[in-house]
């Protein structure tokens, strides 16, 4: 919070002084409408396009719509039809593996950029903080052409440089490779920022009081600051995880100029869209889209818990 | 510290020897060479649009100086007339549309996450921890998972293909509302609230003029986090709108990459196309970006400092 100093801080904002708490609770019950009354434009919008889809998709999932039965229930017939369905489960088996590679990859990057300048005070280390994070600004759609470009055997630099031996980074073989690059230019920046404001929010005098210890400047940077910024380095996992585990727009604009190395099952999003829009199944799309919400909630959740000592998120 | 203390005279610096003039000045510039690596390869992609969009179609497939340097000839200037007239000047048909719900579910969004983070840090009203749980639970929900039923929703009651299916959605934002609460908690003292009702100011006036104010950093960041998550938004329009009159720029250029693909530019090169129109495409935001640095640098670190 030291970075926001426009404005005026209460000394012990955790505790209510005393007075203010019983004239409170004289007042309780105009509060309490008052309240809701701020609240409710915000409670209108939340039921209508959160709680309201979340209920219609697993309304819709319950039912299955055949050309000669038309629409009938069919209990929980599509989600052991999903978690059988060799598609979906590759999907989330892609999703699985390329989270477990792209996040870490991104977080080492973003974290070693926010130390080093952390650590340098020059024109340039400002100058190069803004051009890391310009990516954040740029959306993933024209990040995903950009690329695009960038691998393309026709046009691109690749081929120039290594002639016809070029890797062609949307081949089967280095798709991986090549969608771990797009995600981490895209997203190392914008955590990069909230890492190094995390770092220039602690104090120095910390680092003073290691360094009288006789702390080398390594040992300050790895024990001392990574343990101090912990809660934001997990909202950036649960940012990445988030975002990694419902992966679509970079392989949704990527399939075209793969040369069909991007199947229409590749992500489980990836297959809901084309399920949905492609073959009108709805019904089965809405089990998958619901189904990887819940796995999704479950796993951030967990992940939340498992760490709820170090995060300020759950508290 | 005891750790530090501990393995502090493994190797046995005097006190102040990490700090010589030599040894900072040479890590100094590791340092710089490692920035400077990281900035060659975040601007990379960039650079190579800004050359490319200087290249006339066929430049683009075969230039002599490779394709990350200019080629023959400077065709910005035409590249960017044949943009905005192609089609009868769709593209900036894409970008008003960007423009369009970019404000509006931005801008609704931040209202409506001021109003909401505003209750929940300074109201006791009944219910307040179970729908704040809730609101904790959404923000683990992933929005794309929404995309699909919001549509199947939407086109039970006519409402896909207007603006209103881009934009009404966009207007939720349940981490807006909880950064606002955490800012507000802590930059709104309860007792400049009270003061302004002794002295007979309405709810609303206090609010505005009172806590509103204050919370100003918080508000400009959750502005520009949902205008820019809202701008460069690809899956709900691309679900939503099928008329091309109604998307914005980045569903539009997605639609000239499958047609490029597919050699169906009708003599124009596409691909320059793609190339200038992401070029303009890109630039509002970074100004914004450049232009905003004070706020956002500092309130983009809210959430994670508690």
């Amino acid at each position: 919070m030291a970075t926001l100093d426009t404005a005026p801080r209460p000394q012990a904002p955790a505790a209510d002084p005393a007075p203010a708490r019983s004239r409170r609770q004289r007042r309780g019950r105009a509060q309490g409408l008052i309240g809701w009354a701020f609240l409710a434009p915000f409670a209108v919008v939340f039921l209508l396009f959160l709680v309201t889809p979340l209920l219609y998709a697993f309304y819709l999932s319950l039912f299955t719509k055949g050309l000669a039965t038309g629409e009938r229930f069919a209990g929980l017939d599509n989600y052991t039809r999903a978690f059988t369905d060799p598609a979906f489960l590759s999907g989330v088996w892609f999703v699985i593996r390329f989270s477990l590679v792209v996040i870490p990859v991104q977080i080492l990057v973003a974290l070693a950029a926010a130390l080093v300048l952390d650590s340098v005070t020059s024109r340039f280390a400002r100058f190069s903080r803004l051009m890391i994070f310009v990516p954040y600004a740029i959306p993933a759609v024209i990040g995903a052409v950009m690329w695009g470009f960038l691998y393309s055997p026709n046009f691109g630099p690749l081929e120039q440089l290594f002639g016809d031996g070029a890797p062609f980074l949307l081949s089967p073989d280095n798709l991986f490779y090549g969608f771990t690059n797009v995600v981490t230019w895209q997203w190392a920046g914008y955590y990069m920022i909230i890492i190094y404001a995390a770092l220039q929010g602690i104090d120095p005098a910390v680092y003073e009081a290691a360094r009288i210890d006789g702390a080398s400047s390594r040992q300050i940077a790895l024990r001392l600051k990574v343990p101090m910024i912990s809660s934001a380095l997990i909202l950036i996992l649960v940012f990445s995880l988030i975002g990694t585990l419902q992966f679509f727009t970079e392989p949704q604009v990527l399939t075209p100029i793969s040369n069909g190395a991007i199947s229409t099952d590749i992500t489980p999003n990836v297959y809901a869209f084309n399920l949905a829009f492609r073959f009108a199944q709805f019904n089965y799309a809405s089990a998958i889209s619901f189904a990887l919400g819940i796995v999704v909630f479950i796993g951030v959740y967990l992940f939340l818990f498992l760490t709820r000592k170090r995060g300020g998120f759950l508290k | 510290m005891s750790v530090l203390t501990r393995t502090a005279d493994v190797d046995a610096p005097p006190v102040g020897a990490a700090g010589t003039p030599r040894r900072r000045g040479r890590r100094a510039w590791t340092s710089h060479v490692f920035l400077a690596f990281l900035v060659l390869y975040f601007v990379l992609p960039l650079w190579f649009l800004l050359v490319a969009s200087t290249k006339s179609g066929g430049g683009l497939f075969n230039s002599p100086n490779g394709a990350l340097w200019f080629g023959d000839g400077f065709h910005l200037l035409d590249n960017l007339r044949t943009l905005f007239t192609y089609n009868d000047g769709i593209y900036l048909r894409w970008l008003g549309n960007s423009l369009l719900y970019a404000i509006g579910g931005g801008v609704g969004a931040t209202v409506l996450a001021v109003l909401a983070g505003y209750a929940f840090a300074k109201f006791d009203f009944p219910g307040r921890r179970v729908t704040f749980a809730l609101l904790l639970g959404a923000v683990m929900v992933p929005m794309t998972a929404l995309v699909i039923p919001t549509f199947v929703m939407l086109s039970e009651v006519g409402m896909t293909n207007t603006v209103w299916a881009v934009i009404l959605p966009s207007m939720l934002s349940p981490f807006g509302v909880y950064l606002m609460r955490v800012y507000c908690a802590d930059a709104v003292p309860d007792e400049l609230l009270d003061a302004a009702r002794m002295d007979g100011a309405g709810e609303f006036r206090v609010f505005r003029q009172v806590a509103l104010p204050l919370m100003r950093p918080a508000v400009v960041t959750v502005l520009l986090l949902s205008v820019v998550g809202t701008w460069n938004n690809y899956f709900l329009p691309l679900a939503v709108l099928s008329d091309s009159q109604l998307f914005p720029v980045t569903v539009g250029i997605n639609l000239w990459q499958g047609l490029a693909g597919a050699n169906n530019g009708g003599g124009v090169s596409l691909y320059t196309l793609i190339i200038v129109g992401s070029l303009v495409s890109i630039l509002p935001l970074i100004a914004a970006f450049l232009g905003l640095q004070r706020y956002w640098q500092g309130g983009l670190s809210i959430g994670s400092l508690k």
